[in-house]
């Protein structure tokens, strides 16, 4: 095992650290200014084990700088992180240790191959000989960059630059994983690949990613956080953060045909409070929203069976995420 | 010091793995030879000594050296990769002092390099050798204060053309301080110990004692201190302007 250079170098301590739920984030209090500008306002969260928190909001709403402060790249201008247990404002290097970090764009030095370049991060990890070896064997496995090992970074796709930045973040196996839109600029392909590395990796480490995809929310996180103008103004599960939308458990129905009756008729349920009409490219028919948020599935399917309709299609919704984030993102603008 | 290990193998090789350390030291070796001959009389004179040869590097630094110091920081925030560098567990001293022994030693294979015109005065008479030795000292201790320099500056700003031309004017103002062309400006109302002080920043005092053969410990400790505070300066910089 190489748990015990892992632990000379300063990389794995965190494992020994506390019990497999302990807090390996904890961001307190953060405040950034550049100049008059508020950039970060009082921003406090933890992050455990095993959790993926998705870092959401509109372009400049302070996701890449919070996450500059937690990896020690930028001073804050007061409060602090913690990063299983070392203090990034007391002891930068210790902290650092156990980070993994993806700037946002995936810089990495273009003059050098991804095997060079995976050298000198393992030698900088203060990784040598065989055990450097293993690592920077491992990490080019995880992240597939077996094809493009001799050749220059600037020559590489940017689906491949992505990838020599995650191989490096992954390295030395950290505790806790930051990446900076991982998936931006991929193809659904790539995208893909990242999302199922970051999941097999997700049990035993922290994970911050920061995106403005919210299928990507779905899909690998366990939990999100919204913050615009430098303030979190949500923070749960992606379904609670579903949950809040007036979509939530809403019905869609599309009609082959139009009955004429059909609205009226959805109106008069109990557990309905409007309908509204849509025509798309499925068709047309209604999207029928609940009171209170509560289930009118059956509601709506028993007078579906009752009327005799020409169903096209019965769908529920979940909530739609990117309206819950224009929601709260456009209300703490105002 | 591990760290600063690391970074300056990297640095060093990064000189190699594009054209700039091959231009440069053609470049380099060519001008110094043309100066030496052409404008220095190497051969008319008939003296077996490296005086022209050597009376030319501070102004063959002064074009040459911040092209190679203003990639050091300005390359880094130009392509985000500091962001990388400066969130790997290194303190910021260890990543300047790597990147500036990096191009002081990459200037010091270019000086190496210049070893035929040693062969040369060798062959064709009999130099003072010890002088010769202090004089490349010297010379390597005058390129490490141009580098520390260009080193600081260049992690002002992103773009490294006016990473270059704001060390090459301050480099000039540090070779000339000592002549007429900045005394002059001085001359007529400043105090005595100004004068004296800017003379004694001049690294052409300095240079021309040691090529001399006037091996003072005093001129070695002026380069030697002036290297280290820019370096200070240089960690001051990039921690403020890392962001930007």
């Amino acid at each position: 095992m190489g748990r015990r250079d892992g632990a000379a170098a300063g990389g794995t301590a965190c494992r020994e650290y506390g019990d497999s739920m302990d807090r390996m984030i904890e961001v307190r209090r953060l405040k950034r200014h550049f100049g008059p500008f508020l950039a970060v306002d009082d921003v406090s969260f933890d992050v455990a084990r095993g959790e993926v928190l998705g870092f959401l909001g509109p372009n400049g709403a302070g996701k890449s700088t919070t996450m500059k402060l937690i990896t020690g790249f930028l001073a804050p201008t007061s409060g602090t992180a913690v990063v299983c247990g070392a203090d990034v404002v007391a002891d930068p290097i210790a902290a650092k240790r156990h980070i993994g970090y993806l700037p946002e764009g995936a810089p990495a030095y273009f003059d050098m191959t991804p095997a060079s370049f995976l050298r000198f991060i393992a030698r900088i990890r203060g990784f040598g000989g065989a055990e450097a070896q293993r690592r920077i064997a491992l990490a080019i496995e995880r992240t597939a960059l077996h094809g493009v090992l001799a050749q220059p970074i600037e020559t590489l796709s940017k689906g491949y630059k992505r990838r020599v930045g995650l191989a490096q973040a992954l390295l030395h196996d950290p505790d806790v994983l930051i990446l900076d839109e991982p998936t931006d600029g991929l193809d659904p392909n790539q995208k893909h690949e990242v999302r199922t590395l970051i999941n097999a990796l997700a049990p035993q480490k922290a994970i911050i990613i920061s995106t403005h995809l919210l299928e990507e929310v779905d899909a690998v996180c366990t939990r999100a956080i919204i913050i615009a103008r430098g303030r979190i103004v949500a923070d749960g599960t992606p379904v609670e953060l579903e949950a809040r939308s007036r979509y939530h458990n809403a019905v869609r129905l599309t009609l082959a045909a139009d009955t004429g009756e059909a609205a009226a008729a959805l109106l008069r349920l109990p557990g309905v409070i409007s309908v509204e009409p849509i025509e798309d490219m499925e068709g047309s028919g209604f999207t029928i929203f609940p009171r209170d948020g509560r289930p009118i599935m059956a509601e709506v399917t028993d007078l579906v069976r009752a009327a005799r309709w020409p169903v096209a299609g019965l769908r529920l919704e979940r909530g739609r995420l990117d309206e819950v984030f224009r929601d709260i993102t456009t209300a703490a603008a105002a | 010091m591990r760290s600063t290990w690391v970074i300056f193998r990297r640095e060093l090789a990064s000189y190699f793995a594009t054209p700039l350390a091959y231009v440069f030291i053609v470049i380099f070796l060519a001008l110094a030879g043309a100066l030496a001959f052409f404008l220095g009389n190497f051969f008319d004179r008939g003296q077996a000594d490296l005086q022209p040869f050597f009376g030319f590097h501070p102004w063959l630094y002064l074009v040459l050296i911040p092209a190679l110091a203003m990639r050091l920081w300005a390359e880094e925030r130009k392509t985000g990769t500091i962001e990388l560098f400066l969130t790997l567990p290194i303190s910021i001293g260890a990543a300047v002092l790597g990147k500036f022994l990096a191009s002081w030693a990459f200037a010091g294979i270019a000086l190496v390099l210049t070893f035929p015109f040693w062969i040369t005065v060798n062959v064709l008479g009999s130099p003072d050798n010890g002088v010769i030795l202090a004089s490349y000292i010297g010379s390597f201790l005058m390129a490490g204060a141009f580098l520390a320099i260009g080193s600081a500056l260049s992690a002002l700003t992103k773009n490294q053309v006016i990473a270059f031309v704001l060390t090459a004017a301050v480099c000039f103002l540090f070779t000339v301080s000592g002549s007429n062309i900045v005394l002059g400006f001085f001359t007529d109302w400043a105090p005595h110990a100004l004068l004296a002080a800017l003379m004694s920043f001049s690294f052409l005092t300095h240079f021309s004692a040691i090529v001399r053969g006037v091996i003072d410990l005093r001129d070695a400790v002026f380069f030697l201190s002036l290297i280290a505070l820019f370096l200070y300066a240089n960690t001051v910089i990039v921690e403020l302007k890392k962001a930007d």
